[in-house]
């Protein structure tokens, strides 16, 4: 069926249809647009899911993955093919599938005016769970998601992990016999993530259900008994995790700086290389995917700085890659050239953000406890955290959107809560979730938002036309801003934020929710604006990019766990058990404190870039 | 049965406790209403009181004094003596009087001569109803005087006053008796159309519609859930508007509170229908409150004979208002509040409305879909 197909002889081949949970039939799905060609979401899928296994269908945004639950949990019907589900057909039988089945739709489905418990009732009423298997089956679930302490608070104000969790327990509610997840755990921190996979398999384990889920973590599909790769509604490939990384051995390397380069550096250079499939930072080093298996292209683009290519071990995340065709202009970012985003106004060494013992206090509850922190200009600096660390309520203080409860605040010289609008028009702020007007098209966004920065006639007609250039926005200049794929809303709010030319540049989780590719190109345009003596201050709840930050800030619960960079941070949890620790293995173990505090500071202190980061 | 009733107990339960805690629902279906009543109770009056007019008279007879003292004891008018018509006509026309009332000087000798004195009489007609209303009071005055000169016996009574004019139930032709019975048909729209489509919109907007779909909820339960929470609190909100109505504005209720029941269950069947069908195919808060304010609440509004009378539209507007439920429902309210129970006018009504109430239900019944796509 498709080229990375691996084939199992036959016997099991016969003896996986038998076992079949799910499986579909040339499923083809078109949704009507008006006036235009329909849209082929799903082309000719076929795939079986087992019981007792974890599924797992991996893409990109708009690839097809929701769509393609949505069908097997009878929301949607496809065009033509059938899919099947323990047996029963997913449009004649939908009824009598949603009784045996669990689904957990993106965003959860919970009643955010209901608490834990209540909404975990209502779940039991809906799919009649007899009365008296609830006090057990709510125990079970409790306790396996960790809720039991909060069942009595309203599911509007759990965090997203806690979110993610209840929602689980609601499409467990009923011991299902095949689990549909789609997307679980975007916009959830490591832990979370970690967690939720726990739970997961405790369920394949001890209960032998199946389980389908979508993802856009690559990562995740490691975690999977089976991949399924979706790109633009076909299935481009299939088998178990090792099958992937396996064709990729060889074409992983490691490029490792010398002492004086920095990793953006070589990063910078290497992205959209010939030969070059991938590039990405990690652990301070550029790995690199190459086309094939020679390395002589690699040495090419790395000629004259100082560098050392190690061989590494594959990944999904490299497959992946390498999978997925080239030809979509994925690195179509101006690097660089032509007019920026800010000018460079003063040195380096300018201290453009500083906050000083930064406390917030929402009642009894300390959100932000004793932050201080600087930034100078054209530095990347990352806060990072769980959700409800206090990331979104420290930058809300830094734009003057919140007032402090103490402490100082200083932006490019000024409190934002007390200056007008002369500070702020510095700054230039994304928020989470991008806030556009979704009935308005590209063009009117960018307009608007010019306009409320203060730019009119020529010079915003200029900077609209930079924003189209710059962001590759052209294709959707007249289409409504709610319609455009996530990865294109991302980049249509970094355009607006980026409009006037802020020479500050406030990104509040910009990454969240969006796919690997629209990530990587992200953190390509920032960094060309850091280059260009923009400061940049980001928020994100993925680890492995705190690697493009210069340095970071790791929250939790309000309070400081570790500031510095990249290198410092992991070096942190280095041990001889784990010589070379991942960003997600430092935030971890500063999160359980396995690390004690006085290793960080000693890590920290010595360190000349953190002259003016003094961590209390 | 007893999966049914677990499952309408889980989300009759949810629709509660949604209500009780979500502020927004409250204070439309309850504060809401009070505001309106309150709003269209004192503030808009469609009684002309105190109407300035200028009277010009050159009769300075007795019996033309008697007449110019009953417009000034009239608590409609504010009267402006003037002497002669050119004066009159600058008052007019600065807007500082709505009318003028002219006796010319053969007055009372035509009176007592036995044939019809003429007392002329020009309103300023912008305001068309006002302007109707003002003929009418002079005319009541005119009348009734020359009515209780005859039963006197006076000397020139007259011919017999031909023009017989009563106001019928709304004696006192308080328009706030007439406003706030229609009112309440309004306050139930509102209800029925406008929150229950805003509260499916949001299930839509946050997800939790495409959760519900995927369990085994029926797609009668899935009505049924919905009706019947707003279905008690537009009867709760209608409750609070008589109460409000009887005991605030002192408005009659001449009718049986079973009739009222009866009648308004219907009626809030078809809306809270009208509201579901359109909600089948919306599914944004904000379009969800525009649309039926468009098409619920501005009809119930012009369309009913609740501000406007209908008998006065064009044709094609009538022919319109046949298709509002709220039309029947500002009939029925009016005959119950300030007639009684006139099976002869409920009934017919009130058959329309359970027609409309089956229609509107049962469309939104085949709309209800378990699937993403209409």
């Amino acid at each position: 069926m498709t080229d990375a197909q691996i084939n199992d002889d036959q016997g099991t081949k016969a003896d996986a249809q038998e076992q079949a949970i799910l499986s579909a039939e040339c499923v083809c799905k078109e949704f009507a647009v008006k006036g235009k060609p329909p849209v082929q979401a799903l082309q000719d899928i076929s795939l079986h899911a087992l019981k007792g296994r974890v599924t797992g269908l991996v893409g990109a945004d708009g690839a097809g993955k929701t769509t393609l639950i949505r069908i097997a949990a009878g929301l949607l019907v496809p065009t033509s093919g059938r899919v099947t589900l323990l047996g029963l057909d997913s449009v004649a039988d939908s009824l009598e599938i949603q009784s045996r089945i669990g689904y957990m739709p993106q965003k959860f489905g919970l009643y955010q005016d209901l608490t834990v418990i209540e909404n975990m009732e209502l779940y039991a009423d809906l799919q009649g769970v007899p009365g008296a298997e609830r006090a057990h089956r709510y125990d079970r679930l409790l306790s396996m998601t960790d809720l039991a302490k909060y069942t009595k608070r309203r599911a509007g104000a759990l965090s997203g992990g806690m979110k993610q969790k209840l929602g689980l327990a609601c499409a467990l509610i009923k011991s299902p016999e095949l689990l549909l997840l789609d997307e679980p755990t975007v916009g959830v921190d490591p832990i979370s993530r970690r967690e939720l996979w726990k739970i997961v398999y405790e369920l394949v384990e001890q209960d032998n259900i199946g389980v389908f889920v979508s993802t856009a973590y690559l990562d995740e599909a490691e975690r999977c008994s089976y991949v399924l790769v979706l790109h633009q509604g076909k299935l481009l490939a299939e088998g178990n995790p090792e099958s992937f990384t396996g064709r990729m051995k060889d074409r992983v390397s490691l490029v490792v700086p010398a002492q004086a380069d920095r990793p953006r550096h070589i990063y910078t250079r290497l992205v959209g290389s010939r030969g070059i499939v991938d590039a990405t930072i990690r652990s301070g080093r550029v790995r690199v995917v190459r086309e094939d298996t020679s390395e002589t292209q690699l040495a090419a683009a790395l000629d004259g700085m100082h560098a050392k290519i190690e061989p590494a071990e594959p990944n999904f995340e490299d497959a992946f890659m390498a999978l997925i065709p080239q030809t979509e202009g994925h690195f179509q970012v101006g690097r660089g050239e032509g007019e920026g985003a800010g000018k460079m106004q003063g040195s380096n060494d300018d201290i453009v953000v500083n906050t000083r013992e930064l406390c917030k206090l929402f009642g009894d509850f300390q959100a932000v406890k004793k932050l201080s922190f600087s930034v100078n200009r054209g530095e990347i600096f990352g806060l990072l955290g769980p959700n409800g660390a206090g990331k979104s309520t420290t930058f809300r203080m830094l734009c003057g959107l919140l007032p402090a409860t103490s402490g100082e605040i200083s932006v490019a010289g000024h409190n934002l809560l007390r200056s007008g609008a002369k500070a702020r028009a510095r700054l230039g702020y994304m928020a989470q979730q991008f806030s556009l007007y979704g009935q308005l098209s590209t063009l009117e966004n960018l307009s608007f938002f010019g306009k409320v920065y203060g730019l009119s006639g020529k010079r915003l007609k200029q900077r609209i036309n930079w924003a189209f250039d710059e962001f590759g926005l052209g294709q959707w200049r007249d289409k409504a801003a709610f319609a455009l794929p996530g990865g294109y809303k991302q980049r249509l709010a970094m355009a607006a934020a980026l409009l006037h030319e802020p020479d500050i540049l406030f990104l509040d989780e910009p990454t969240s929710g969006v796919d690997p590719f629209a990530r990587r190109e992200f953190w390509l345009r920032i960094n060309s604006f850091a280059e260009q003596g923009v400061t940049v201050v980001v928020t994100t709840h993925f680890m492995e990019e705190a690697e493009y930050c210069d340095r970071m800030l790791i929250m939790s619960q309000g309070e400081t766990l570790a500031m510095g960079t990249p290198a410092e941070i992991r070096d942190l949890v280095r041990s001889p058990q784990n010589p070379r620790p991942t960003m997600d293995d430092a935030f971890i173990g500063l999160a359980e404190g396995t690390v004690d505090k006085t290793s960080i500071a000693a890590g920290t202190a010595g360190n000349e870039e953190m002259a003016q980061g003094d961590l209390s | 049965m007893i999966l049914f009733l677990m499952r309408m107990r889980g989300i009759l339960k949810k629709e509660a406790l949604q209500i009780l805690r979500d502020p927004s629902s409250i204070a439309l279906a309850l504060v809401m209403p009070l505001l309106l009543l309150f709003i269209f109770g004192y503030g808009v009056n469609l009684d002309a009181e105190h109407v300035p007019i200028a009277i010009v008279s050159d009769d300075r007879g007795e019996m033309a004094q008697d007449l110019i003292a009953r417009f000034e004891l009239s608590p409609h008018f504010e009267l402006y003596q003037v002497k002669s018509e050119l004066e009159a006509e600058s008052l007019i026309l600065s807007r500082d009087v709505d009318a003028i009332v002219r006796l010319q000087d053969d007055f009372s000798s035509q009176l007592l001569r036995g044939t019809q004195a003429p007392v002329q009489l020009i309103v300023n007609g912008i305001d068309a109803n006002r302007a109707r209303l003002i003929q009418g009071y002079v005319r009541n005055i005119v009348n009734n005087w020359s009515r209780m000169r005859q039963e006197r016996g006076e000397a020139g009574a007259g011919p017999p006053v031909s023009v017989s004019q009563r106001i019928w139930f709304n004696e006192g032709a308080e328009s706030r008796n007439f406003m706030i019975p229609g009112l309440i048909t309004l306050i139930m729209t509102l209800i029925g159309i406008l929150l229950t489509a805003l509260v499916i919109a949001r299930e839509w907007e946050r997800g939790t519609m495409e959760a519900m779909l995927v369990t085994p909820l029926r797609r009668v339960d899935i009505l049924l859930g919905k009706i019947i929470p707003y279905y008690i609190l537009g009867m709760l909100g209608m409750g609070m508007s008589v109460v409000v109505a009887v005991t605030v504005f002192q408005v009659p209720f001449r009718g049986s509170i079973t009739a009222l029941l009866l009648l308004s269950s219907l009626f809030m069947l078809a809306s809270l229908g009208f509201g579901l069908l359109l909600s089948a195919a919306i599914r944004i808060q904000f379009v969800a409150a525009q649309i039926s304010i468009v098409a619920g609440f501005l009809p119930a509004f012009f369309l009913s004979g609740l501000i406007f009378d209908l008998d006065s539209t064009p044709p094609v507007i009538q022919i319109v208002s046949h298709i509002v439920p709220a039309k029947y429902f500002v009939t029925i309210s009016h005959t119950l509040f300030m007639a009684g129970d006139i099976w002869s006018v409920l009934l017919p009504n009130g058959l329309v409305l359970a027609a409309m109430a089956v229609i509107f239900l049962g469309l939104a019944y085949r709309k209800i879909s378990k699937r993403l796509e209409g």
